[in-house]
């Protein structure tokens, strides 16, 4: 029970202190701008007389560009939302009233923990739903496997989520937040450095980035998410600049999903035995 | 001493280190149910942290602490607890209806008791006209009322108030004063953190003097004055023979002219002192107890540094 109301009071949070509503404002500029952006690609494809396979291609890489896009506004979403719900609360003292309720502190952020996914779930399903329903729009094209790569993206967020929740209970908001982001930072890196190791057929630079991923899956969940939904064609060629050279493995997958449940069991643990 | 049953609260031995300074340093108390208690001692005594301790927000370093007979912490007894912290932090995007409301859910009450209870409640902290004001408009002193309200919400057995009057006005103070006395009636238990020696006083039935994280003293504030009394004797007609046999009872004795000035143990023992007076040929002319107050007892535990 005290878990369902915790996720209520911080949706309800969320929604009262106008983060929901900017987030979505937000989310629907971009959507604008992307749609307007496709729009005169569109126009230029008929000027151009372009053939259908390219046109498709240009299209299928606009659309990841799109989800890349949105894959980052998650990942920046997921941490400045959440970094100052635990260690912000303990900070300032307003979790006392709260931790000795009779409900124990598990469920106090388990509690917080769902309502987050609750926001962060709605905000990839519109963004991603978003980006691929003006793709579909404008030029008749939508990811190939869109559901998995959701799923990923989502996973994603969730692990990001959890880790931020993690390093919260140790730490203030500031260093919680320069935590995860650091920790999302050397993933991306690491990822990037696998791309052009794989590329570059050198071995050691692609360990380089397995090592980062193991690190933080953070980032090898969104190169999966993109060669989940980005077309045959460019998978096949190796072509996209969206990171799907090197391929991460559905292994890497499921140690992600490892990854996420310890860094959610981490933070029940500190926080349960943290004085507050 | 009491048995476990009749106590609210019972600690051995508590003590908390946060790193390498002592904050409680050998916390022994027991406080029975019913009593209104006060916990007295300058800043930085460790009377917050023992309320934490008590109320499972920090974890002793050692030491054993119950509450309702319950290990302190213990999820279940919670729900028989009140609490008013002393740095009243609550979510400022609520209404107090909706933060009563919020809390009463957490306490597991349900959505028909709170119809009833919450503006009971808000009418009897005086919020009644502000029930849909946001808590971020709130002064000090009404956050100190919701705070106090959501404190009684689940008509608690024991309630800690962590300097409850800091940010009142004194009708706010004469409210949280009737407050007390009326959970006194309804038999719960009070503990009672304040700096305000005067509002301690005229509230509690019994106190505790903290310093550096042990009780130093406990007195008792209601019935007979059991404790030690300094008395002023108004006297003729007493020799230096009659003053050292009043050694008898008592090392603290001083003679300046007609007046004599003792301080007992007991201040049942004065009429002894009186009787042993008279039966000496001494005439008595006035006997003054005179108990020290509560800000003098407090000043002179503190010490001159004010406890720092």
């Amino acid at each position: 029970m005290g878990i369902w109301i915790m996720a209520g009071v911080t949706f309800r949070e969320a929604a009262r202190k106008k983060m929901l509503w900017m987030a979505l404002a937000a989310g629907g500029a971009f959507l604008t701008l992307f749609g307007t952006g496709l729009h005169f690609q569109a126009k230029d494809f008929a000027v151009h007389g372009m053939s259908p396979v390219l046109r498709r291609e240009i299209s299928f890489a606009m659309l990841t560009m799109g989800l890349y896009a949105v894959d980052l506004l998650a990942v920046l979403m997921t941490i400045l939302t959440s970094v100052d719900t635990l260690s912000g609360e303990i900070a300032s003292g307003t979790i006392q009233a709260v931790a000795t309720k009779p409900v124990p502190r598990w469920q106090v952020l388990v509690g917080k923990w769902f309502g987050f996914v609750g926001m962060l779930t709605a905000y990839i399903a519109i963004m991603v739903g978003g980006v691929n329903a003006v793709t579909y729009v404008m030029a008749g094209v939508t990811a190939r496997h869109l559901i998995r790569g959701c799923l990923l993206m989502w996973m994603e967020s969730l692990v990001l989520l959890s880790v931020t929740f993690a390093f919260a209970t140790y730490f203030s908001t500031l260093t919680s937040g320069v935590l995860a982001l650091g920790l999302h930072g050397l993933a991306f890196l690491g990822g990037w450095i696998e791309q052009f190791g794989a590329l570059t057929q050198t071995h050691r630079a692609v360990n380089v980035g397995v090592i980062a991923s193991v690190l933080m899956p953070s980032e090898a969940l969104w190169r999966r998410a993109a060669f989940e939904m980005q077309s045959p064609l460019a998978n096949a060629m190796r072509i996209s600049p969206f990171s799907t050279l090197s391929v991460p493995s559905m292994a890497m997958v499921y140690y992600a999903a490892l990854y996420l449940a310890i860094a959610l069991v981490v933070a029940i643990r500190s926080f349960s035995q943290r004085d507050l | 001493m009491s048995s476990a049953s009749d106590l609210a609260i019972r600690t051995r031995g508590l003590r908390k280190v946060f790193g390498g300074k002592v904050a409680v340093r050998n916390l022994t108390l027991e406080v029975a149910r019913g009593e209104v208690f006060g916990f007295l001692g300058p800043n930085g005594a460790g009377k917050s942290t023992s309320v934490k301790m008590l109320l499972g927000l920090v974890f002793p370093t050692s030491g054993e602490a119950e509450i309702l007979g319950h290990p302190a912490g213990d999820v279940k007894t919670r729900s028989k607890v009140g609490f008013l912290p002393e740095h009243f932090r609550f979510y400022d995007w609520l209404t107090p209806a909706e933060l009563l409301k919020l809390h009463g859910r957490l306490y597991g009450m349900s959505h028909r008791v709170l119809r009833e209870s919450v503006p009971a409640l808000l009418s009897l902290v005086g919020l009644t006209p502000h029930r849909d004001k946001r808590l971020r408009d709130f002064s000090k002193g009404m956050l100190q009322r919701i705070g106090l309200a959501q404190a009684l919400l689940n008509q608690p057995d024991l309630i800690f108030l962590d300097e409850p009057t800091s940010g009142l006005d004194p009708f706010g103070r004469r409210l949280v004063r009737d407050i007390i006395k009326a959970q006194r009636d309804r038999g719960a238990t009070v503990l009672l953190n304040s700096h305000l020696l005067g509002e301690v006083e005229i509230t509690c039935d019994r106190v505790a003097f903290i310093k550096d994280g042990e009780v130093v003293e406990t007195r008792q504030l209601d019935g007979e004055y059991e404790e030690q009394t300094t008395v002023s004797i108004r006297v003729v007609n007493v020799t230096a023979e009659v003053v050292n046999g009043l050694y008898h009872w008592t090392p603290s004795v001083r003679c300046e002219g007609e007046r004599l000035t003792l301080t007992l143990p007991s201040s049942s023992l004065l009429p002894e002192v009186v009787r042993y007076l008279v039966a000496k040929g001494v005439d008595v002319y006035e006997v003054t107890p005179r108990r020290l107050s509560l800000e003098e007892r407090f000043l002179e535990i503190v010490g001159s540094d004010g406890g720092l």
